[in-house]
This record gives structure tokens, sequence and C-alpha cells, in this order.
């Protein structure tokens, strides 16, 4: 249920996020030993200028991602169709962008 | 489900993505909550933290790895298959994806216990 | 267990789905087993042998004409090319008419909203030049002609279209033959209606809705590939969408 608008805005999105999410991977694997703490996240993440442009371009895209995924999905599984699809299309990535937004702040800010 | 016409590797590649893609995206919400917390200095957050602890959900974690890491690793294959020029490996790429992906999972699990 | 009918004969369990648009069931029948036998040879013996009220379609018995396809222990085959010893599962067949398409009666399916997809994507040829202009030299080797010939020997015979999810879960998605003949037409240079195409299989219901899941180069008989074909209107409509022809 997409035309190329949405396909596009869903292999864009993608293709920045990979590069983030390789990060992301190894910035796990790194930083779970010994446990996790918040003041070990927040030293490194407070303040920063380069995580907290890495955290929010990942937000955005992958606010467009899910929610055209998720789209994909509903109407094709949950034969969900017209209105209804639309509104769950724009509810997810508004409100993934309002949350992580949120996330963002407070592990940067 | 599982419909014989279905019964072949690329299928199942497609399912991993696609289920893969689903958890990401319900625990993408919980995920931005947490961190979230921090807003009022990392107490709340720590105490949620304290509570990840449990072995148990040393499983879950593993599971979200693996999932991002084959939606991604997947995903790059995907975005090769309609962007380049067409490679008749399909099936070793997605196997190496699996792999690689498991590969890095492993590594959290090791990492974290 | 192949049961014995005479002296030698093996004997070969067969379920065939009879009924029609509002409903049917499984009958059973015991087909005696040949060598070098076909599906649509297992068919016909039931029909001729034990009830000529069996419905089913065939015409040129040598894949040629793409009419005879059917699902075949649950994969779709073309019966008349597919050899009973290749897919007998525990000595038995289960033959059902085609997925994803309407049935008429038994084994036949109504192939009209298949072909109604090939039309909505532009999978005709529009000529650009009339019959006094010279003829249009493309040379083989030309990356439009090689594209062209890598997907142009579909026979129509809706096997990757029954197998295609896509289309169960989406039923307007053009599906992958409609798209395959679009990307042909796409690389020949004589059309005029390129952007008109492009336009077509970029709609809700079009090449963007393919999952890359290969089924339908998986059975296609012709070893064509439509999940490529598809890829490539995905680049294309890529490129004119970004650079604003369409
Ligand atoms: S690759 Fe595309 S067209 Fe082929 S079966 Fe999958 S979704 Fe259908
Ligand atoms: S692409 Fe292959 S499977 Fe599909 S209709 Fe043509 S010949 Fe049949
Ligand atoms: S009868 Fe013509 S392709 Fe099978």
């Amino acid at each position: 249920m997409i035309g190329v608008r949405l396909y596009l805005a869903q292999r864009i999105s993608a293709m920045i996020m990979a590069p983030l999410v390789l990060i992301h991977l190894v910035t796990i694997i790194y930083a779970v030993q010994g446990g996790l703490d918040a003041a070990e996240i927040l030293s490194r993440t407070r303040g920063s200028v380069v995580w907290g442009a890495l955290y929010a371009l990942f937000v955005l895209t992958v606010s467009v991602h899910a929610a055209i995924g998720l789209r994909v999905v509903s109407h094709e599984w949950l034969k969900l169709r017209g209105t209804g699809l639309d509104v769950l299309t724009w509810v997810v990535g508004l409100g993934l962008m309002l949350l992580g937004g949120r996330a963002v702040v407070a592990v940067i800010m | 489900m599982l419909k014989p016409h279905r019964h072949h590797p690329l299928w199942f590649a497609f399912i991993v993505h696609r289920l893969s893609g689903v958890c990401l995206a319900l625990f993408l919400p919980a995920h931005f909550y947490v961190l979230g917390l921090a807003l009022n200095n990392g107490e709340s957050l720590d105490r949620f933290l304290h509570w990840t602890e449990h072995p148990l959900l040393r499983w879950v974690e593993f599971g979200l790895v693996f999932c991002l890491a084959v939606h991604m690793f997947g995903g790059v294959r995907l975005l090769a298959l309609e962007f380049m020029p067409w490679s008749p490996k399909q099936k070793t790429f997605a196997a190496l994806a699996a792999a690689l992906s498991l590969l890095v999972a492993c590594l959290f699990l090791l990492r974290a216990t | 267990m192949a049961r014995r009918l005479g002296l030698h004969q093996e004997v070969l369990q067969v379920n065939v789905w009879r009924g029609n648009a509002s409903g049917g069931k499984h009958c059973h029948y015991e087909v005696p087993s040949l060598e070098s036998q076909t599906i649509l040879d297992v068919v016909t013996w039931i029909q001729r042998n034990l009830d000529p009220k069996l419905s089913y379609r065939f015409a040129c018995r040598v894949g040629m004409c793409g009419t005879c396809a059917m699902m075949v222990n649950g994969k779709p085959r073309w019966t008349c090319r597919t050899h009973v010893r290749k897919v007998l599962d525990n000595n038995t067949l289960t033959i059902e008419p085609l997925r994803n398409l309407p049935v008429i009666k038994d084994l036949a399916c109504d192939m009209s909203e298949f072909f109604d997809k090939w039309d909505r994507a532009q999978g005709r040829f529009h000529p650009s030049k009339t019959r006094s202009d010279d003829v249009v030299r493309i040379p083989p080797t030309s990356v439009h002609r090689t594209q062209v010939d890598a997907a142009i020997e579909c026979i129509n015979c809706a096997i990757c279209y029954a197998a295609c999810d896509v289309v169960q879960w989406n039923p307007d998605y053009l599906g992958p033959a409609a798209l395959n003949r679009a990307w042909t037409l796409v690389n020949d240079v004589r059309d005029n209606n390129q952007t008109v195409r492009l336009r077509a299989v970029s709609s809700d219901a079009g090449c963007h809705n393919c999952h890359s899941h290969q089924s339908c180069t998986t059975y296609c008989p012709n070893e064509i590939n439509p999940t490529a074909s598809i890829a490539g209107l995905k680049r294309a409509t890529a490129k004119a969408t970004l650079s604003g022809k369409i």
C-alpha cells in the first residue's frame, strides 16, 4: 500500500540508518560490559554535539521508516484500509518523533 | 502459515525481516520512554537499569540485538538487490546477514554476562 | 504406501479439488502410475476413466501456452512439464486450482483479473513510428535489449502470481507477471508511452509493494526473474520521481 514517494522515504531513511545502527550496535557491545548505569551513559552523551546530531538523525529517520513499515504490515496482515491506514501511519510517525525527541533531549541536554 | 510454496530460504529471509521490524517498532516507544526518564536526572533511569539486570532480561536483550542486527544486515541486502545490478547470490547474502547478526548478538551476550 | 493393482501396476493416491466459486472439497482417486508420467497426464487419466465431469484447462502439452498451471502438493506448477516422480510426496498428489485467482470450476480458474492487471500496468506496446518509417536497429548486445531478453519469454501461466504472497495480502497488487511485462516495455526503445507506464507501475498497487521474497522467481517455469524486473522498475521510477519526470 505504498506508492513511489513512500517507497523513496522508506529506502532513503534505511540508507541513512544503516551506518547509524552499526554505530549503535558497536556502542551497545562496548557499553554493556560491567553493566549499564545512568551516570556512565550520560557522561558519554551529555553536551555532546556529535551524539546529539546522530541520535536526532536516527529519531527522525526511524520514525519515518517505522511508520511506513507498520503501514504496510497493517495493510497486509490486519486488513487496515483507507483513512484508518493513513491515521495509523501519521500517529506512529509523529508519536515516535515526539517520544524520540524527548529521549534525545533527556540524554544530551 | 507455512504453506508449502513458502518453503524456500528467501521467503524465510522475508519473514525474519518483517517480524524483526515489527518487534523493533513495538520496542522503540518503550526504549525512548525509558531514555526520557533521564530528564529528571538519572535516578529513575538508574532504578530501571537495575531492574534490567535480571538474568531473564539478558535473553530478551539478546533477541532485540539480534532483531536490530538482522533487520539492518538483511535490509542492506535488500537495498543492494534493489539499487545495484542483479546478483544471483541472494541466498548466500541472506545467510551471511543471518550469521553476522547471530555473531553480533552472541558478542553482546558474552559481554553482558 | 504404493498399492499394487494387477501384477506390476503401482497406484498413485490423488486428491483433486472439486467445486466452484461457492466452495468445494477434495475428491480422492487412484491412478495407475506410469513411466514419465506428468501431472497433466494424471488429471487427464482421471477425466477419461473416472470422472468425465472434471474440468481443467490445457492446450499445448509442451510448455508453450501457459494454460495448464495448478497447485501440486501446495506449490504452483506447469502440469504438462512436471513429472509425477519429481513432486510425489509419500505416493500422494494433491492437485488444486491456482492460488490467488477465483475458481470457475474444479481446476479451472478465472484469469480475467490476472490479465486486466497487465493492462493496468501498461503492458501494451505503444509504437512511436509508423509503417512508413525505417525499422529501428537495436543491437542484440545493447543494455536495454539484454534486459528485455531476460524477461521476455513469459508464457502468461500465472504461476508467479499464485506464488506471490503480496497478491494474496493486497489483492490490488499488480503482481509479478504484469510488472515483469511492464519492465520489458520500459526497456523497449521504440515505445512512446514511458511516462504513463512509469506512473502506472508507481500506483499504490504497483511495483513498490514487492517485498523481493522471490517466490515468483523460485517457481517461474521459464526461469524468468520477476523480482529483478521489479527491482528495475523500482530504480526507474525512483529516478524519474527524483528528477521530476513523473
Ligand atoms: S518478489 Fe515481489 S512479485 Fe515476487 S513473489 Fe515476492 S512480492 Fe511477489
Ligand atoms: S513470469 Fe514466469 S511464472 Fe510468471 S506468468 Fe510468466 S512464465 Fe509464468
Ligand atoms: S499445456 Fe501448454 S504449457 Fe502446459
